[in-house]
């Protein structure tokens, strides 16, 4: 810890850290444009000049940019002095002569960091009077809005896009005065991080398209603490509303988990939210007529329905802890069903056990950023957990340090740092299906079909630790790759596997802690990371119950009197046939849904649940993380939240232990005291009684506007808020507003002078660290006791065989339209492509393009084909859902030729 | 000629209380003229049938007790502010026939304990309203009324002594050749000051003071109850006014026109210049009033007894 | 002491003076034209809404009585809806103040009561009059760089046509 003198003021810095980050750390406000604190220093903009004095008795100085200068022990600093005062006003001024000054149209004024950084160097009136350089603007697809005019030349984009993200298609062009961000034409951006740009920008370049639709400007939204129900990574999001609508949702920084950059599916996917298809009032089905009905008569026709013999509950991976455990309740554990299939259940409930049993650290994604040696063993980690893969991304970067150590050149100055580490070798070992969005930069890349994946992996494991099983019959290709990979895993400090349930083999993720475990073993700090498939599935296996398969049974037998499922689309489960079959044998329907599903079209009795934006809840990520997503709208009667339907219909039904839970932290309580498992999810968040300095946080900004005009067109009457008993977040703009906020809480970020996201920097402990009120969630996995000594898993499958007519056709989900919510949001709709098939070989007579007829859960399918000569051979690739509705995990299949006429 | 009792009473009475609903609607206008502007000239001719509608106004309107108010006070204290100033009525003769006891041969001192039960009508108010504004209105009041009618009672001392009487019509008798305006300027002076505060008039309205203490100890009145509050305080300007005219400026005597005519002349007259007061001057600050009171007029109005005294002894037969 | 009897005589000398007040409504007071009365909302001299949806009037309102929403077309934005409560507004003028555009402007009439409260919320096509106000000029697109039908980009205030960035010439 070194000391230094900012403007005679003595603050605490590191000497690993610049100048700027020093002063933004001291709470000095320096203007800045180009820094990013995960990007770091290029010295672009020159806007974060300050004196730097040799000693005491050094008058002079010296200007320097903060952001090029490392901390040293004693430095003399000064921020105020007026000769770097007059070299910020000069460089804003000068970036400012081609500004369009058109902020009043500009969605990103009220939070625009060059608003803050001119109005903090007191540049107010524009004294240049030629003309102004213009340029034209691209369409860059459904997300983003281009309006380079307002560019300032700060690369922070490309930096972002290319440099972080991997992008290819976005990039400098020109030069000089005319510099130019874009893409070669117009077109989508590619990247699955382009929403990013939006945050990343310092000014309204890039702008957030669909919330341009529905704007409002920042100070008018409410904030909510949220958490991405799109993927199992569990990103930390705000989301923000207004009138009663979600307008966007914005990352929420958390140290360990998305830090600062969410993935578009996560930052777009909220359109269902507000989708007109949404359930609005309880819908009961007369002579399969839908009618609508009242709260208190839905109730009754569920009381009538509970007579008619046992009620069994299907849950789902996407609601929330709580919704499940109502249900739970509601039916009795023995009656209460995950929601999975037999196989994608199996493989769901071992994946807690398999992290704790492994005694390989399950790390973070910010610790999965500093591994030195990466093996993705057959998950396509961009599209089931696309932030995930940006950490992994992040190893490359990290690889550069080494030279970078040896040059003395520090890891923040960015430029430097890549340019060290351009021949550094990748960390990356990317073993999938099909190709990846990472095999561009990993050093080693191999497709094989997922059982022989396995195998390899379990070869791998084999040669890390001799004890491990080895897996018989590896071809000569297979034990050189082995032999390669085992040697770069074990000569790493930090390695790090990662596999996931997309392709639903057991197999995979017995291999993948196999090599974890063996790695711990050598004494390396490995690390396992196990992806699964949707928000919630870590709870669910948490949570346990029991198949949709022992459901069947259960209907079959004549078990079931009523059926409710909560959340849960079954048509995506279950073929037509088999979801049929179940139907025909049970009496009653129930659905609770926030969304039309097609099971939704058949239920009995519909009910109107609340989305993500409307309820609060808790979520455990891949990695065991318990996090609480809170409510930023009141749904509007009949809609409610999963759980107090359930508790309602658990009450109607006349059950004599009804729960009486009157918030949600009554409910958490009991399942804290229920499900040991989950004993801890209570310090996920600060319960709904928190107050900082005696008051509710409060949930919208000081200068809200409108309230006294906003709904007087249906009544000029004040009306009280609404309060809802789930959350410690107050209604209005009353209440505290502290940097010491803990993480979960953060409605929205604001600090004086700091008008835009960049103002995160004051609730930071340390720039990059963790939040100054402490970080968001709890995890659970960690009490997990390895045994002493190494359990190996020997199910190690046969090599996969090939028939000509007969394929493996695994899912490939996709990152936009294969996921069910995000699927529903219009922007992300906008991005999705239609099915396709891909094959490895073509069968004969085939073109490429051409249309093949299949049979695939149950549907009759035709679908163009898509030609991969790298697929292996046997392999069929479709995305799930897109195509057949029911088909999730891989089937063997045969194809027709083409019989459309 | 004296007419009979009830009548005079009667009369007295409805004067009375007409006066005071009509100097309601003359104060403002007379505000209005001092002030460039103009008052109240809606409703009927020149706006003088304001007091009606202000009338009806305020007997149509909801009679509420606060929830929280101590019931049996607060609807009391209206009544005794009401009644005390029209009881002191009682000794003032209008002229030397037509009074209701005007000859009480404890007068004078009847007035003064009048005006001591007065206080009680506004502390009480403040206290039975039991809100912290009216509170403090009414703990302002206490001080500022128990302290002026200290000089009060002192300085008509010396009308008293050169009287020898405490019957009113004695003292406007007494006057007959000079008011005692003249010899007693400096106890008249010391009255007007004091009858003011006591009636809590602009500029001594402290107990009230409008924008920090919202209505003072009327606060959580309204309705008829405030209305007597309202009256009660103009039946009190028209008696302090007929009290300085019967202690000071001769009563009913007066050349040409009839004794009653002159009486309302003077009262008249004395009824405008407290409203003049109200025109012109800004409200003291709380300190200031009670140092105004303590410091100068005790001191004035004992010097007067003293000189009144001497002089008194200097010429005494004997 | 002389002090306050001077103020009385005075004061009481005013009752010869003229009255600064108007009967009104028999005499209307004459209103200067930046007297601060009932809100407009005006139209550029092209004949188009000036408002652009910017939400600073409504922000800039202590009484929070301005609600409006953006939308847009072909560049324009303009508000969805645009809400004033003239039951709440104090007619303080941070509305006209804080509008970049001079789109919304406080005019000279105040006569604007109305028996039902309701009556008093005023929509925009209550607010918009079709003439430009009391800045006949101005017009915010011909200044801001923003592309509309009718003016390219480049095509604003002292702009210079779009760069070609495909060229390398200095």
């Amino acid at each position: 810890m070194a000391t230094i003198l900012i403007d005679g003021r003595a603050c605490p810095a590191r000497t690993d850290e610049n100048l700027l980050q020093a002063c933004l750390e001291a709470g000095a406000d320096l203007p800045y444009f180009c820094w990013h604190p995960d990007l770091g220093s290029v010295g672009a903009c020159r806007q974060c000049a300050i004196k730097q004095f040799s000693g005491p008795d050094d008058k002079t100085g010296r200007i320097v940019m903060a952001c090029m200068t490392q901390v040293t022990d004693g430095a003399i600093l000064s921020i105020d002095e007026p000769q770097a005062r007059e070299f910020r006003a000069g460089v804003v001024e000068w970036l400012m002569t081609n500004h369009p000054h058109d902020c009043p149209v500009c969605p990103e004024g009220g939070e625009c960091h060059l608003q803050d950084m001119t109005v903090m160097t007191g540049h107010d009136s524009r004294r240049y009077r030629f003309t102004k350089r213009t340029h034209r603007n691209q369409d860059l697809g459904p997300f983003i809005n281009h309006e380079m005019n307002r560019c300032i030349g700060c690369y922070r984009c490309v930096r972002f896009y290319r440099d972080y993200a991997g992008g290819e298609d976005l990039a400098a062009f020109a030069a000089h005065n005319d510099l130019y961000f874009g893409r070669h034409e117009d077109g989508a951006l590619e990247s699955a991080f382009s929403g990013n740009l939006v945050e990343v920008c310092p000014t309204g370049v890039f702008t957030d398209k669909p919330f341009s639709a529905v704007y409002s400007r920042k100070w008018d939204m409410r904030g909510a603490p949220s958490v991405c129900a799109h993927c199992a990574v569990g990103c930390n999001t705000i989301v923000n509303a207004r009138q009663g609508t979600v307008r966007r949702v914005i990352n929420r920084y958390h140290e360990a988990v998305n830090r600062y950059f969410l993935c578009d599916r996560g930052r777009y996917g909220h359109g269902f939210t507000s989708a007109p298809t949404r359930l609005r009032a309880p819908i009961l089905r007369q002579d399969g007529i839908p009618v609508p009905i009242s709260m208190a008569t839905a109730l009754e026709r569920f009381a009538a329905m509970a007579k008619d013999g046992p009620i069994v509950g299907i849950g789902s991976t996407r609601a929330s802890l709580e919704s499940n455990f109502a249900l739970r309740c509601l039916t009795g554990p023995d009656r209460f069903s995950t929601g999975l299939t037999q196989l994608e259940h199996d493989l769901t409930m071992q994946v807690p056990a398999l992290l704790r049993a492994t005694p390989a650290r399950n790390p973070s994604l910010h610790d999965m950023e500093s591994a030195d040696a990466v093996l993705v063993l057959g998950e396509d980690v961009c599209v089931t957990a696309p932030r995930l893969s940006l950490a992994l991304r992040q190893t490359l970067r990290r690889a550069a340090f080494p030279a970078a150590d040896a040059a003395k050149v520090p890891h923040w100055m960015d430029a430097a740092v890549r340019m060290l580490g351009a021949d550094a070798p990748s960390p990356l070992m990317v073993l999938t299906p099909a190709a990846t969005d990472l095999d561009p930069i990993a050093a080693t890349i191999h497709r094989a079909a997922p059982d022989n994946l396995a195998r390899l992996g379990f070869a791998i494991a084999h040669r890390v630790d001799n004890s491990a099983p080895d897996a018989p019959d590896l071809s000569e290709t297979e034990i050189q790759l082995a032999d390669a990979l085992a040697t770069a895993l074990r000569t790493a400090h930090r390695p790090l596997i990662v596999a996931g349930l997309q392709y639903a083999n057991a197999a995979l993720i017995h291999a993948a802690a196999n090599i974890a475990t063996a790695l711990h073993a050598t004494g390396a700090d490995a690390a396992l990371s196990l992806v699964v498939p949707d928000c919630n599935s870590m709870g669910m296996a948490l949570t346990g119950g029991i198949p949709l398969d022992a459901v069947r049974a259960m209907a079959r037998a004549g078990h079931i009197g009523t059926l409710v499922v909560v959340e849960n689309d079954l048509t995506r489960r279950l073929d037509a046939a088999t979801l049929d079959e179940l139907l025909a044998a049970v009496p009653h329907l129930v659905v609770i849904d926030h969304i039309a599903t097609r099971l939704a079209e058949r239920a009995d009795l519909l009910l109107p649940a609340a989305s993500f934006a409307e309820s609060g809840g808790t979520l455990v990520n891949t990695e065991g993380r318990a996090q609480r997503f809170l409510p930023a709208l009141t749904p509007t009667m009949p809609i409610q939240e999963s759980w107090r339907w359930t508790q309602q219909l658990t009450q109607a039904a006349t059950h004599a232990d009804a729960p009486e839970w009157t918030n949600l932290d009554q409910i958490v309580a009991t399942i804290a005291q229920e499900i040991p498992a989950l004993s801890r999810i209570i310090d996920a968040a600060p319960d709904a009684e928190y107050r900082l300095d005696g008051r509710r946080i409060r949930s919208e900004p000081a200068r809200i506007s409108g309230r006294t005009a906003v709904r007087a067109d249906i009544s000029v009457h004040d009306r009280p808020l609404p309060q809802s008993p789930d959350t410690p977040l107050s209604p209005s703009m009353e209440g505290a507003y502290s940097p010491d906020m803990p993480g979960a809480l953060m409605p929205f970020y604001h600090a004086p002078g700091w008008n835009s996201v960049q103002s995160l920097n004051r609730f930071q402990q340390e720039i990059g660290g963790p939040m100054r009120g402490g970080d968001a969630g709890t995890r659970l996995l960690d009490d997990g006791i390895p045994p002493e000594t190494p359990e190996w898993h020997h199910d190690i499958p046969t090599p996969f065989t090939t028939a000509p007519d007969d394929l493996l056709l695994l899912p490939e989900p996709r990152l936009f339209g294969t996921e069910e919510l995000s699927a529903l949001s219009p922007p992300i709709a906008a991005r999705v492509t239609p099915a396709t098939l891909r094959l490895s070989t073509l069968p004969a007579g085939l073109q490429d393009g051409g249309m093949v007829s299949l049979t695939l859960a149950g549907e009759h399918l035709t679908l163009p084909v898509r030609h991969d000569p790298a697929l292996p051979p046997g392999i069929a690739l479709c995305p799930p859902h897109l195509a057949a509705r029911a088909f999730t995990t891989p089937v063997r299949v045969q194809l027709h030729g083409d019989d459309t006429p | 000629m004296t007419a009979p009792m009830p009548v005079i009473i009667g009369v007295t009475l409805a004067v009375l209380l007409g006066l005071a609903t009509f100097l309601t609607w003359f104060e403002r206008r007379l505000l209005g003229l001092w002030q460039d502007r103009y008052g109240p000239n809606r409703v009927g001719p020149g706006g003088i049938l304001q007091a009606v509608a202000d009338g009806i106004k305020i007997l149509f309107k909801q009679d509420w007790i606060p929830p929280f108010a101590d019931r049996g006070v607060f609807v009391l204290a209206p009544a005794i502010g009401m009644m005390t100033v029209l009881l002191s009525f009682g000794v003032v003769p209008v002229t030397a026939f037509w009074s209701i006891a005007g000859n009480l041969n404890v007068g004078l001192l009847f007035v003064l304990a009048m005006m001591g039960m007065g206080v009680y009508g506004v502390v009480l108010a403040g206290w039975a309203s039991n809100s912290k504004y009216a509170l403090l209105g009414g703990m302002r009041a206490a001080a500022q009324m128990i302290s002026y009618e200290v000089f009060m009672g002192l300085s008509v001392l010396g009308v008293v002594m050169q009287t020898g009487s405490f019957t009113m019509r004695d003292i406007v008798l007494a006057q007959s050749g000079l008011w005692f305006i003249v010899p007693q300027v400096l106890g008249c002076v010391v009255f007007t000051l004091a009858g003011v505060a006591e009636t809590h008039r602009l500029p001594f309205d402290l107990p009230e003071g409008e924008n920090e203490l919202g209505a003072g100890f009327h606060t959580e009145y309204s309705g008829m109850k405030f209305g007597m509050f309202f009256l009660a305080e103009y039946a009190g300007v028209v008696l302090i006014s007929a009290l300085l005219v019967t202690l000071y400026l001769g009563g009913w005597q007066g050349p040409l026109l009839p004794p009653a005519l002159w009486f309302g002349l003077k009262t008249g007259a004395l009824v405008c210049l407290f409203i003049l007061l109200r025109a012109a001057l800004p409200r003291p600050r709380y300190d200031q009033l009670m140092a105004l009171g303590w410091k100068i007029l005790l001191p004035l109005s004992l010097l007067n007894i003293a000189a009144t005294g001497a002089i008194l002894l200097l010429h005494a037969p004997g | 002491m002389f002090g306050i009897l001077r103020t009385l005589w005075l004061t009481f000398l005013h009752m010869g003076h003229r009255r600064v007040t108007v009967g009104y409504p028999e005499h209307k007071p004459p209103l200067p034209p930046r007297y601060r009365g009932r809100i407009i909302l005006s139209r550029d001299p092209d004949g188009m809404e000036r408002c652009v949806a910017c939400n600073l009037c409504a922000v800039a309102c202590p009484v929070d009585c301005i609600s409006l929403q953006k939308a847009e077309q072909d560049g324009r934005w303009y508000p969805d809806y645009f809400r004033i409560n003239f039951s709440r507004c104090i007619f303080c003028g941070m509305c006209e103040e804080a509008c970049p555009t001079y789109a919304i402007q406080l005019i000279p009439d105040f006569e604007m009561s109305e028996y039902l409260r309701p009556n008093l919320v005023y929509e925009k096509e209550d607010l918009l009059i079709s003439g430009t106000g009391k800045y006949p000029d101005y017009s915010f697109f011909r200044v801001a760089g923003v592309k509309i039908p009718g003016k390219d980009k480049g095509e604003a205030e002292r702009e210079a046509p779009p760069v070609d960035i495909h060229t390398l010439l200095p």
